[in-house]
């Protein structure tokens, strides 16, 4: 079996990557669109942390994965609530149907 | 622990990670996607625990799996009526997406193929989490004060706009 490297973990991160675009391209739901986002940003946290250990950097990387975490956690906080906003006021969260900024 | 368990584990963790990120983004049913992330995210941490950051992992699991899936969750709940029975999501441009990031992903992963990536030798893992704690409040302090006061700016503008009434 081949020895498992640095190689490894960056096709993994890359598969996550593509596939968050791909939700994000592709869903209609607002939600789902931030589970495309949230994808690609465990897909950049997993590319931070295979540089740290396959690297010489000291633990930089490892703070850098912390602060993309908090600020995915502020995103989903505050993207949760602009689409609870929009289906308040569009009774609708598609967002290919969303395309006024007041009803 | 020796190398054939270490490849086991890795590519266990692997196929959970991108199997159910996979069944996330081509599931039609919300919540069937919102519990397959689920998964991705313990997968993603197992990959962190492999990769020998403890800390990391565990402030994966506490904050996405505890925080954001929960949220995620209820903005499913929150936006669809309760007598709607079906929690479905239409999809857009599926053959231009697939063809696209087909063809973006495979540039990435011959981009990263052919490349040869300078590597170091590594030994084995250390616990990570007092060297972080010691960053976070020495060279990176600014940084950590920042992050504070984002979080509080971002949960105070979202309680804000979610209890507008419109």
């Amino acid at each position: 079996m081949i020895e498992v490297g640095l190689n490894h973990f960056l096709v993994v991160s890359t598969l996550l990557f593509s596939m968050g675009i791909y939700a994000i391209v592709t869903r209609k739901n607002a939600i789902q669109v931030l589970m495309g986002v949230e994808l690609i940003l465990n897909s950049a946290n997993i590319n931070f942390i295979a540089f740290t250990r396959f690297g010489n950097f000291g633990l930089q990387g490892h703070l850098m994965a912390l602060f993309v975490i908090v600020l995915a956690a502020a995103e989903a906080a505050i993207a949760l609530a602009i689409v609870l906003n929009i289906y308040k006021t569009l009774s609708t969260v598609n967002i290919d149907e969303v395309d006024s900024l007041k009803d | 622990m020796n190398d054939l368990t270490y490849n086991i584990i890795f590519y266990l963790f692997a196929a959970i990670t991108v199997l159910s990120a996979f069944f996330v983004v081509t599931n039609r049913n919300i919540v069937y996607s919102a519990f397959f992330l689920l998964f991705t995210f313990f997968g993603v941490a197992g990959i962190y625990v492999l990769l020998g950051a403890d800390f990391v992992a565990i402030v994966q699991l506490i904050v996405y799996v505890g925080g954001i899936l929960i949220l995620l969750l209820f903005g499913v709940m929150l936006t669809n009526k309760i007598t709607n029975v079906e929690i479905k999501s239409g999809t857009i441009n599926i053959y231009p997406a697939v063809i696209g990031v087909g063809l973006l992903s495979g540039a990435l992963l011959a981009a990263l193929i052919t490349s040869t990536w300078k590597t170091f030798p590594t030994e084995a893992p250390l616990p990570t989490t007092a060297a972080l704690g010691t960053m976070l409040i020495q060279e990176y302090a600014l940084i950590f004060e920042l992050l504070g006061i984002i979080l509080l700016i971002a949960l105070i503008g979202a309680a804000s706009i979610a209890r507008r009434e419109a």
